[in-house]
């Protein structure tokens, strides 16, 4: 069953996901994006009608533990993985769009 | 020296009586790792100057007889965070990730004495069937330089297969030990859904992974089990039942055991080869005085389908913590906050793992949340269903691990849905949460095929009693890759 995936569609989602294709990508990924899509709809053939459906196979019910930090005053380490940092603190570009065209 | 024909607990006694210090066991594991790093490129990173300081630390103190992997060096898969050396997941995002805390399998590792002699390269985020989608290039199949080592779990694989190590860590998603395992002639298990911590495993299908030892043979496989296994107040879905010794019925013999062969593993798409060395298998099984009945899971077809859904959705929510904020890598210029997010993620992650975050943000966005990732769920528990009734009557499920060899470099890296196919032996199990092995069980082709074991849950003793027995009675064990083969 070919399914009709747009790149409009496909542009959308990748807005959703914080992605961006160039226009040779969006092609790729679009006819990928429908062989997936086309994989996937082959659970149509499956009747599931009143069927639970299962999100997790753990065993396990909810476990409680004391709410004590375990591992405190890490900020240097931490800090060292941030791509950008200043006076202790992580930096990031300023939220509010500065540029001419916003 | 080669480790190709020794086991952790034959070296462990010479490491004991002193015959062999661990220094010059560790030495030579660099010296293997550094000679075929070239040609494999089975690691990210190697941790020379650390494993060395351990092993002269052990040397003076006595390898304590009671540690049987104190002093043995073993490869942790690079999406296993470690504090000594970086943890990329084989993505440009975490090129430069160093964690401050070691996953808990790593921290069991450090408490048992094992030497974490390396990251081992894998398939971005471990989203791939053949490590080609690794940002630090691909990994190459011992057996063969042309072929792919299968994935995610290529590195340890490899460097296991080629006698570099004769444990390594990997995580199974999909099927992401087992298959890589088969591609390679070793033995890789992924335990029972809950039998091992997943923290500071870099998180892709929450309900779908987990950890597990690649060794090559079936006891020091149930020995590496032993000592990573076991609940984790960390990892809320790690199980608090009893941890039994893995190894414990390895060496009984098999009589009387019931076994299961699903006629859809034998079904269309599986190798002709493929599926000989499965039937001979079932022979053998049955010489050694085991049932071996066919029986049906009709809805493992759709195993693949589900498995798309359910972990791309997983993915796409646990790579949103990936914004080029906090750490790993960030896009230069930029105008503002979106554009960090979305010029560092577009830059950041490689097309596969691109794929799957979209499949993910489709089935879970509006409108198509019953569509896709509710109705891959139902599809699981019906999944679920044919093996309890297959369980009902019998102890064991064996068929192929995989259903071809390991294939050319480059012949479906860009055919993503036929890649997908390759693992349509081993989702079932994850997506049911079972455990299940791959144990080398002939060749095909030149290259080694696995037999996959599948056990109730929380039942790996059976499992690796039935793979010992297979084993000793198989002449696979002494079938190695040769060295510097193109």
């Amino acid at each position: 069953m070919a399914n009709q995936i747009s790149k409009e569609e496909v542009q959308h989602v990748a807005e959703l996901a914080k992605l961006e294709f160039n226009a040779t990508d969006l092609d790729k990924f679009t006819k990928q994006f429908e062989d997936t899509i086309d994989l996937v709809n082959t659970l149509n053939e499956v009747d599931t009608e009143g069927v639970e459906p299962t999100f997790s196979v753990t065993d396990q019910v909810d476990r409680m533990r004391e709410d004590v930090a375990v591992q405190a005053n890490q900020k240097d380490a931490l800090l060292k993985n941030a791509p950008d940092e200043e006076d202790g603190f992580i930096r990031v570009p300023a939220i509010i769009d500065e540029s001419e065209e916003a | 020296m080669d480790f190709l024909n020794t086991s952790v607990r034959e070296l462990h006694q010479k490491l004991v009586n002193k015959e062999l210090t661990v220094t010059d066991l560790v030495k030579n594991t660099l010296k293997s790792i550094e000679s075929t790093q070239n040609d494999l490129n089975a690691y990210i990173a190697v941790n020379q100057e650390n494993a060395l300081k351990k092993a002269a630390e052990l040397d003076k103190n006595g390898v304590p007889e009671n540690e049987i992997w104190a002093g043995i060096p073993v490869a942790v898969k690079d999406n296993i965070v470690t504090i000594d050396l970086p943890t990329t997941a084989a993505s440009k995002i975490l090129e430069n990730f160093t964690s401050i805390y070691d996953a808990t399998v790593v921290e069991r590792l450090r408490e048992h004495q094992a030497i974490i002699i390396g990251k081992a390269n894998l398939d971005e985020f471990a989203m791939g069937g053949s490590t080609e989608t690794s940002y630090f290039g691909t990994v190459k199949n011992p057996w063969d330089h042309t072929k792919v080592p299968g994935g995610s779990s290529g590195g340890s694989a490899a460097t296991v297969s080629n006698g570099d190590v004769i444990g390594a860590l990997g995580t199974d998603t999909g099927g992401s030990i087992r298959q890589p395992a088969s591609f390679t002639g070793v033995v890789g298990v992924k335990p029972t859904y809950g039998r091992v911590s997943r923290y500071g495993a870099i998180a892709f299908g929450s309900s779908l992974d987990q950890i597990g030892p690649l060794t090559r043979n079936v006891r020091d496989n149930a020995d590496l089990l032993n000592i990573i296994a076991g609940l984790d107040e960390h990892d809320m879905t790690s199980s608090d039942r009893e941890v039994p010794d893995f190894a414990s019925k390895i060496g009984e013999d098999i009589k009387g055991m019931k076994i299961a062969l699903p006629k859809e593993y034998l079904g269309e798409g599986i190798d002709e080869d493929v599926k000989q060395v499965v039937l001979g298998a079932a022979e053998k099984f049955k010489a050694l005085g085991a049932t071996v009945e066919e029986v049906s899971l009709p809805h493992s077809k759709y195993g693949v389908a589900a498995y798309y859904i359910i972990g791309s959705s997983e993915a796409s929510s646990n790579l949103q913590r990936f914004d080029g904020i906090r750490y790993g890598y960030r896009a230069d210029d930029v105008k503002n906050l979106e554009d960090v997010y979305v010029k560092t993620r577009s830059e950041g992650f490689g097309d596969e793992v691109k794929r799957r975050i979209m499949l993910g943000t489709y089935s879970l966005s509006a409108g198509y949340f019953d569509a896709y990732f509710k109705k891959a769920a139902q599809v699981r528990t019906l999944l679920i269903q044919d093996f309890n009734r297959i369980f009902e009557n019998y102890d064991l499920i064996i068929g192929p691990t995989a259903p071809t060899p390991a294939f050319k470099i480059g012949a479906e890296i860009d055919d993503p849905t036929t890649m997908y196919m390759n693992d349509l032996l081993t989702i079932p199990l994850n997506l049911a949460g079972l455990p299940a092995m791959s144990v080398p069980a002939g060749m095909a082709d030149g290259m080694p095929v696995g037999l996959q074991i599948i056990a109730k849950s929380f039942d790996e003793v059976t499992m690796y009693q039935a793979g010992a027995a297979f084993e000793d009675n198989s002449d696979m064990k002494n079938q190695h890759p040769g060295k510097g083969n193109d």
